[in-house]
This record gives C-alpha cells, sequence and structure tokens, in this order.
C-alpha cells in the first residue's frame, strides 16, 4: 500500500488486514502505562488541514506519536497558504523536507489524489518516497472514518458481513457516508441509506446498497445505524424546510431509538448537533457507540501508519 | 513472527521437488516438550513453598504460543500447577521491519496478574539469529519487570547474530542457511511434526 486516498483502492483482504493490524495494536497498548511503540522511529508524518477538525487530526497525530514517528501540523491558518501558496507547491515543499507521509484534509473533492499523482511525479526526480493520506477531501471521500467505524462495528457486534447498517442523514455532502457505503459492502455487509429526496446525491442508485426515506420502516432491523451531520457549511440552497422538520423526520429521538432491536448500536462520525439528528439521551445510552468510535480512530489511524510506512518501500 | 522465516506448510520443500527430511515425529513432539516440561518444574521449583513461584510462561506468536500453551498443559499435568500462559508480539519490535513487506502483527496477550516480578519463560518454536526473542525483550518491558526471563524453544538450529542462548531446548539441529525447519502443530496445520528442507529461491531462511 502506497497511499490511502479512497475506500474503493481496498478489496475485502486488504480492509480485513488494516482492521486486524488495528485490533492487534489496540490488544498490544492494552493496559499499559507507557503507550509508546518504537515502530517507526525516524519517520516524519505531516498532517495538512485545509478545514477545521477535532479527532481527525488529533488522532493522526497521537497515532504517529504513539507509534515514535515525528508528527508536524500545518493547517491552512497560519502557513503559507494565507499568502497564497497554491496546493501543489504547498504539497511538494512539505514533501522536499522529507515527510514520509502527508495526511491531507481539503475542500475540494478529489484533492488528494492530485496530490498523490504530484508526489509520485516528484518521486522520480527527487527520489523522496512520500506517501498520501486521504483525510477528508470535500464531499468525496474519507476512508480512515470509514475503516474506524467498521472497526467499531465488528467490535460492538462480533462481524461485519452479513449485519444491517443504516446510514442516516445529509447523504449529499457526507463523504463519510460515501466511504462507509462502499467499505461496509466491500466488507459484506446490508447497507441502507435513509435520507430525504432532497440529500441524496446524484448516481445515488449506483451505489451498494439501497436507499430508502422513511426511518422509522427501516430502524427496527438494523444491526447499527449511523447518524450523520447536517453539514450546515456546505448547504448553499434550501434542502429542508427547517432544522426542526429535519429533526422531526430524521432525527434519532429516544422513541424513535426504541424501535431499535435491542443489540442494535448507534453511532456517529462527529461533531454532533445534539438536538438536531440524534437526541442527548440517544447519544449517551449504553447502546450508543459513539466514544469507542473516537478510541478506535487511533488504533485505525496507527494501523495505516503501519501498513504504509513500516514495511520495505516497494 | 516466525512463520515467514521457515515458510508456511503450503510452501514446505516437499511440494516444489526438494524432499523434507522428517527431523521429529508426532510422537517426538509430544516427548520433546513433556522433556522441557519437566525440566522447567525443576528449574522453577520453589525448595521451600513446594509449588513453582510465580512464573509465566509467555510465548512468541504464531507457533510460540502454541508450544507455550502445550508446554503449560504439561506442567499441569505433571506437576498439578497451572501457570499462566499468554503471548506476547514482537513484530512492532523488530529490526527488520523496513527491509521486507508489511508484516500481520500476532497477538498479544499477557496474562491477568502481570508479568512485575515473574520468572517469565519465553517461548518460541525455532531459534535462529536470535533477533525475534531480542524484540520479544523489548516488546515484554513494555508490560513490566520481570524478575527473571528464560528461553524455551523447540529447535535450536544455530547462526546466532546476538549473544542470546536458550534455556530449555528440545533439539538442536545443526543447519546450512539455506535451509528451513519447517515446524508444525496440529492447532494450526492439522498435524505435529518437525522438518528440515532446503529452500527453493532466496525467501526464508534468516529469521
Amino acid at each position: 500500500m502506497k497511499h490511502l486516498l479512497s475506500v474503493t483502492d481496498l478489496d475485502a483482504a486488504a480492509a480485513t488486514g488494516l482492521l486486524d493490524t488495528a485490533a492487534r495494536l489496540k490488544q498490544a497498548l492494552l493496559g499499559r502505562e507507557v503507550r509508546k511503540l518504537p515502530t517507526l522511529r525516524g519517520r516524519t508524518v505531516i498532517t495538512m488541514f485545509y478545514e477545521d477538525s477535532t479527532r481527525t487530526r488529533v488522532s493522526f497525530e497521537i497515532a504517529g506519536k504513539w507509534m515514535s514517528a515525528d508528527t508536524v501540523n500545518v493547517s491552512a491558518k497560519g502557513s503559507s497558504v494565507s499568502k497564497g501558496e497554491s496546493l501543489r507547491d504547498t504539497a511538494l515543499t512539505l514533501s522536499a523536507m522529507g515527510a514520509d507521509c502527508v495526511i491531507v484534509r481539503h475542500p475540494a473533492s478529489g484533492s488528494a489524489h492530485r496530490i498523490a499523482s504530484w508526489a509520485d511525479r516528484d518521486q522520480e526526480t527527487t527520489g523522496t518516497h512520500t506517501s498520501v493520506v486521504n483525510a477528508g477531501d470535500g464531499t468525496h471521500e474519507h476512508p480512515t472514518q470509514a475503516l474506524l467505524d467498521a472497526a467499531t462495528i465488528r467490535e460492538r457486534l462480533g462481524g461485519i458481513a452479513g449485519r444491517r447498517i443504516g446510514i442516516v442523514g445529509d447523504v449529499l455532502h457526507s463523504r463519510v457516508a460515501r466511504s462507509n457505503v462502499f467499505l461496509l459492502a466491500t466488507l459484506g455487509a446490508e447497507v441502507v441509506v435513509v435520507a430525504p429526496p432532497t440529500l441524496l446525491p446524484v448516481g445515488v442508485a449506483e451505489w451498494p446498497c439501497r436507499v430508502s426515506s422513511v426511518l422509522d420502516a427501516e430502524l427496527p432491523a438494523l444491526d447499527a445505524v449511523m447518524m450523520l451531520r447536517v453539514q450546515a457549511e456546505r448547504m448553499h440552497g434550501s434542502f429542508f424546510p427547517s432544522a426542526r422538520e429535519y429533526a422531526i423526520g430524521y432525527g434519532l429521538s429516544a422513541d424513535r431509538a426504541a424501535l431499535l432491536p435491542e443489540h442494535a448500536i448507534v453511532m456517529h462520525p462527529g461533531p454532533m448537533v445534539r438536538g438536531m439528528e440524534i437526541a442527548p439521551s440517544v447519544a449517551d445510552a449504553p447502546s450508543a457507540a459513539i466514544l469507542g468510535q473516537v478510541r478506535n480512530g487511533v488504533h485505525v489511524r496507527m494501523a495505516v501508519l503501519y501498513h504504509l510506512l513500516a514495511g520495505a518501500t516497494s | 513472527m516466525t512463520d515467514d522465516r521457515r515458510g508456511g506448510p503450503a510452501d514446505a520443500g516437499t511440494e516444489q521437488g526438494s524432499p523434507a527430511r522428517e527431523l521429529l515425529s508426532a510422537a517426538d513432539v509430544t516427548r520433546t516438550i513433556a522433556r522441557i516440561a519437566h525440566q522447567i518444574i525443576e528449574k522453577v521449583a520453589d525448595p521451600h513453598g513446594g509449588g513453582l513461584g510465580h512464573t509465566v510462561l509467555i510465548g512468541i506468536p504464531t507457533r510460540g504460543t502454541t508450544l507455550a500453551a502445550r508446554l503449560g498443559a504439561a506442567i499441569a499435568e505433571f506437576s498439578g500447577t497451572t501457570l499462566p500462559v499468554g503471548s506476547v508480539d514482537a513484530t512492532l519490535y523488530r529490526d527488520d521491519l523496513r527491509r521486507r513487506p508489511t508484516r500481520p502483527l500476532g497477538a498479544t496477550d499477557v496474562p491477568d496478574g502481570g508479568i512485575d516480578d515473574a520468572l517469565v519463560v519465553l517461548v518460541d518454536d525455532v531459534l535462529m539469529s536470535g533477533r525475534t526473542v531480542r524484540a520479544a525483550l523489548d516488546a515484554l518491558a513494555e508490560h513490566g519487570r520481570p524478575r527473571a526471563v528464560q528461553l524455551a524453544v523447540l529447535v535450536d538450529r544455530g547462526h546466532r547474530e546476538l549473544p542470546i542462548r536458550a534455556d530449555y531446548v528440545g533439539k538442536n539441529v545443526p543447519t546450512a542457511r539455506d535451509e528451513q525447519i519447517l515446524v508444525r502443530f496440529t492447532e494450526i496445520d492439522g498435524v505435529d511434526g518437525v522438518s528440515l528442507a532446503r529452500t527453493i529461491g532466496t525467501t526464508g531462511g534468516a529469521e
């Protein structure tokens, strides 16, 4: 594995391999006072974030540090980006400084692919091998989020194949939804996307999932329900009449959560807008796996760094 | 990790034209494990208290873990004392990670009670360069501070690259570098046995 840009680059064996590594890393660090592994000593990991983020950026940084890599954070604010430097020049600058891995979040879909192709071309001239990880590109993909969601489902439900998983809400603007649909389908899950028709992307019919617009009809048969954040910052039109109306139709209230089977888990990629897509009591209930998702995020990102950086460069 | 140094059973020399020579039969493996178990009991027995003191068996995945479990069962049978058995994966501490494609990780499972102030018997199937054991010692140190660490192996094939030796050896086998020791356990490979094969090509051989 050279880059991690899209979950569609992963077949079932590769995805399972990453999840296995994440589980082993979690096990290896369990109960330890010193959470530090020497595995990536001397490797440099740079996070390059053009959008705000708490958990993704911090968990990548922690993942790198726990494996003894040197991690450096660059954000668009406070870097030369604010002076007008292009994405290409910033990326190649970081690569030229010797970054073994660049982790990118950018509002433009496809930006991680662009950076990876520049890095590959640059490698021919400089000999520097830089891996690129997509940490969210516009409304396209967020592969490590899908991997940590898969790790959480596997941990809490004992497996992924054959489980029915609902993804609910703003699918149109959600890279998390897109990555999850494809990864979970690759791993054999039955995925149901539930959203108001205005919040479904063009082409959703070709996705490996079923589409529904009635949440109450789907809930009783779900093993896991993943609530998506309504992405107000990406909404430049009127997709639904009001927040209240959205919450009534698609928010996971306590009454609605009661429709779920007893073993079902409630997930949310965060950040949550409590009272909008999820009721506070549901988010804090024992069936909620939300903090477990965050914990798994560190181990999954350690696994990604291990697979990208630990072995021989092919 | 021990799988790649001797190749899995699927790519054993037998299928590639060079016949594997049997070193230990299934019965020999059982006998050898019983002998190592007796030696461990003798060496760790507490002369005052009678029991086996705070002794923990820690296997190095994959087949070291199996061997540790077998030794634990044999020790329980012969001495009446059940020792805690666990495993510590050494992969993340290896010094050759950059030289090979990404290795899968093995299971780490430190028994309840930990290893602090315990006598840890580290268990692996084949001892060659000593590099896996070196990595396992580093991994072990992250989980606590044992009183002492000893090493038990089923086969010592020589070619040490580090000042490491085993305290309990099932069988010493002089080998050439391009030969492979193939250890099989029923739990993983469906059959017990140790054989020697000449490797075809350049994979394996070295640890």
